[in-house]
């Protein structure tokens, strides 16, 4: 899973579960059934799992781009210079 | 979120911390049903009366309980815990209160209902203060919810009285 895909994937989560809820509150409310409410709630739950937990290809669509080997080499790093301390007295 | 394990276990977290809100939601909301439950006793006949040796008084009563208690009844009750209560007044005590009779109402369906019956639990003052003593029934109710906070109310029947002398 790329950066992006990660990004997506946590805000897509929140949501799910937020709007299952709230949707199992209200259900629940209006219709006096407990048990509704918990199951709809469990079935938001287990929807947002299958759809943010696997790594779908859907997630991979901004790899990142690293540099070819050969760039590298024209950019060479930096070497550390020998410089003349001074010793404390 | 980069592996399958880290986003399992933040969908784990952030779905039980909602769990918690929606169940702290459920239990607030019953603050606001509508709370007219009725109730009614007689005392059909007094069965006995009497003083046990160790100077203990006891009373054996057939009771007429008629109650409706189906609007304590919201979508996060699991259940109704209800008792009667002998509530009196003694020099000794200001306040002496003996359980007769009590019930768990399982749903909606038995909470309308009437019924006949002597004391469950023996109605014993101890002392002998019980001769011509005005008392009162208690209907007491605990509400128990599904989540969230229990609520218990009562309600206060007064002006029965006991026979002057031990039958």
């Amino acid at each position: 899973m790329d950066w992006q895909g990660q990004k997506v994937v946590e805000q897509l989560m929140q949501i799910l579960l937020v709007i299952s809820g709230v949707v199992a509150v209200v259900v629940g409310y209006a219709t006096e059934s407990f048990r509704a409410m918990m199951l709809i709630y469990a079935g938001g739950v287990v929807l947002a799992t299958l759809i943010t937990v696997p790594n779908w290809p859907f997630y991979n669509h901004h790899p990142l781009k690293w540099l070819d080997p050969s760039e590298a080499e024209k950019h060479p790093k930096p070497q550390v210079v020998a410089k003349k301390r001074f010793s404390k007295k | 979120m980069h592996s399958f394990g880290y986003r399992a276990n933040a969908l784990l977290a952030f779905s039980v911390t909602a769990l918690a809100f929606i169940c702290a939601i459920a239990s607030l909301s019953d603050n606001f049903s509508n709370q007219n439950p009725s109730a009614e006793i007689q005392i059909l006949n007094i069965n006995r009366f009497k003083k046990q040796s160790y100077e203990n008084d006891e009373v054996s009563l057939t009771l007429d309980i008629t109650a409706d208690l189906e609007s304590l009844f919201t979508w996060n009750t699991k259940q109704v815990f209800a008792f009667v209560a002998a509530e009196y007044e003694t020099p000794k005590n200001s306040l002496n209160q003996v359980s007769l009779w009590d019930a768990i109402i399982p749903d909606k369906e038995h909470a309308k209902f009437r019924i006949q019956t002597s004391n469950k639990y023996r109605f014993i003052d101890q002392g002998h203060n019980l001769r011509g003593k005005e008392f009162n029934l208690t209907l007491h109710w605990h509400v128990m919810p599904k989540t969230g906070k229990m609520f218990a109310d009562k309600i206060v029947m007064p002006g029965y009285s006991l026979p002057d002398a031990y039958k």
